[in-house]
């Protein structure tokens, strides 16, 4: 019985992905004085990109780039109780899914940076380099807040760990332990792929980074991991530090809430170089993280 | 041909020899082939909408053209919000515009760029330059006909068209794709010989293979 209803979870998830990430860059565009693109958009460009009559590959690596980096986009999503206290939306969550969860964000990333290897551009190869170094300087803040977490909840699964900020807002991790949040919360504007951390991805850099040879359905499926992974990985910020949701739509609210803290910091603040944003994620997150541990 | 593209023993670090033939080895030889609408009507008219709608721009800039470009991107003109946006490769646009005069260095850049798109693809020649060549009619290093070259699908005439001008081509080439005319790519793939004689004939440094997809 789980299985339909990890669909149906996936399902909405996927539908809300790709709505938020047009109204963000409707956002970002509005506050640049533009319109934007209009909120369908996404939807259209996946179906030209399925609709694509040709596709070229380059090895089979490079088919299971894009294949890997949705599972790892899936498997991130479906081991994580996207609803607290409901039967139906609690997916495959077990006692260490924290773990298994840290593991499926890098899990996408370095599939991607495989299947991008192999296509042999060197654009890619230099976005791999630039997008492995920063996403590991950023996860390490959220690694560090995350064992700050499970220090203090003295658990691994993350419905206890959501269990035990019910009842209050005061109860919530953000208020117990401002700390671990905070380092975490820095290190996800890195994760976002939005402005100042978005170098490996922007286009007009060096070409749009490790999908430089991605097109056709092999593009698709990354879109579609677009819409899903930035959704899954606030599903665990949202379980971890602001309480979960014990609705939709207070899923919605809270995911849309914790993506407009990068797309804020997104439109005020100008690109960073690779090095630049390390040097800050190490100075300004990575202190911030230990301290977290060492007051526990 | 450069001495790099030439047929060569290479020694590899483990003090192995082979052989490295770049034409060979780093590109796919292999001519294009047409690729008719493979979906019952009713399904690729629908694609045909979607292509129409989601027009994925090469950011390849040639000639004065690609400086009325850039304010499409900007408040005043905005074009995000006909679904036009910019690719900065190849592999995933749909459109190029060759915004101007080509001279034969960037002829030859341009047709690989067009030969790496993914078909469908469309060509749009911007500018009385690619038209007839223009006011660089009598010029010794620029082509005169694009569509000579490469299949072009619309023409905006202009010296230079306005950023109003390319919004009013972009609702034309709306209407191209999704009436299904936008066929270029298949064009091209029929007359490829043709093709390939005429770009032949001005770009004498040929060192690439015939076909890179
Ligand atoms: S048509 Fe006029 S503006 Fe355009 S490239 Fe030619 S000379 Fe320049």
């Amino acid at each position: 019985m789980k299985i339909p209803y990890a669909l149906l979870t996936l399902f909405i998830v996927v539908n809300f992905g790709f709505l938020q990430n047009a109204l963000i860059q409707k956002i970002a565009a509005r506050v640049g004085r533009r319109y934007g693109i209009p909120v369908w958009q996404n939807y259209i460009d996946l179906i030209k990109n399925y609709g694509q009559r040709s596709s070229i590959t380059h090895g089979v690596m490079f088919y299971l780039g894009p294949v890997f980096r949705l599972s790892g986009g899936v498997g991130l999503l479906l081991f994580v109780p996207s609803i607290y206290g409901s039967e139906m939306f609690s997916n495959f969550s077990f006692a260490g899914d924290l773990i298994l969860a840290l593991y499926f964000v890098f899990f996408g990333t370095l599939g991607m940076a495989l299947g991008a290897a192999e296509s042999g551009h060197p654009h890619s190869a230099i976005g791999i380099t630039r997008g492995l170094s920063q996403v590991t300087a950023a996860e390490l803040p959220f690694a560090l807040a995350v064992f700050s977490v499970a220090l203090q909840y003295q658990t691994l699964s993350v419905t206890d760990i959501v269990a035990a900020q019910q009842g209050s807002i005061l109860n919530w991790t953000v208020f117990t332990n401002p700390l671990a949040v905070a380092a975490a919360m820095l290190g996800f504007l890195g994760s976002m792929m939005r402005p100042p951390f978005d170098v490996v991805l922007a286009p007009q850099e060096i070409p749009i980074g490790p999908p430089t040879e991605y097109h056709s359905s092999y593009l698709a499926l990354m879109q579609t991991n677009r819409a899903i992974f930035p959704v899954a990985k606030m599903v665990i910020y949202m379980s971890l530090f602001f309480g979960g949701a014990t609705s939709w739509p207070v899923f919605f609210l809270k995911v849309f809430c914790i993506y407009l803290w990068s797309a804020f910091v997104g439109v005020v603040f100008p690109r960073f170089r690779v090095e630049q944003s390390i040097r800050w994620f190490l100075i300004w997150a990575v202190p911030i993280g230990v301290l977290s541990i060492v007051l526990m | 041909m450069k001495p790099e593209l030439m047929k060569r023993m290479v020694k590899g670090p483990d003090g192995q020899e082979f052989e490295v033939e770049p034409l060979r080895d780093y590109y796919c030889e292999a001519a294009p082939t047409v690729m008719p609408a493979a979906y019952i009507k009713i399904v690729e008219d629908f694609f045909n909408w979607a292509r129409s709608e989601s027009i994925w721009i090469l950011g390849f800039g040639t000639g004065c053209g690609a400086i009325e470009m850039r304010p499409l991107m900007t408040p005043r003109f905005d074009a995000y919000r006909y679904g036009v946006q910019w690719r900065p490769t190849p592999r995933q646009s749909n459109l190029f515009i060759i915004s101007g005069y080509l001279s034969v260095k960037t002829l030859k850049r341009a047709i690989r760029s067009y030969e790496q798109m993914q078909s469908p693809k469309y060509v749009i020649g911007l500018g009385s330059c690619t038209i007839n060549g223009g006011m660089y009619w009598d010029s010794y290093n620029t082509i005169k006909r694009l569509d000579d070259y490469l299949p072009v699908d619309l023409y905006i005439a202009g010296c230079m068209p306005r950023p109003e001008a390319l919004l009013a081509g972009f609702m034309d080439m709306k209407k191209i794709i999704r009436a299904g005319n936008a066929e270029g790519a298949n064009k091209y793939a029929e007359n490829f010989d043709w093709y390939k004689a005429n770009q032949k004939q001005v770009i004498h440094d040929w060192d690439m293979p015939d076909y890179n997809w």
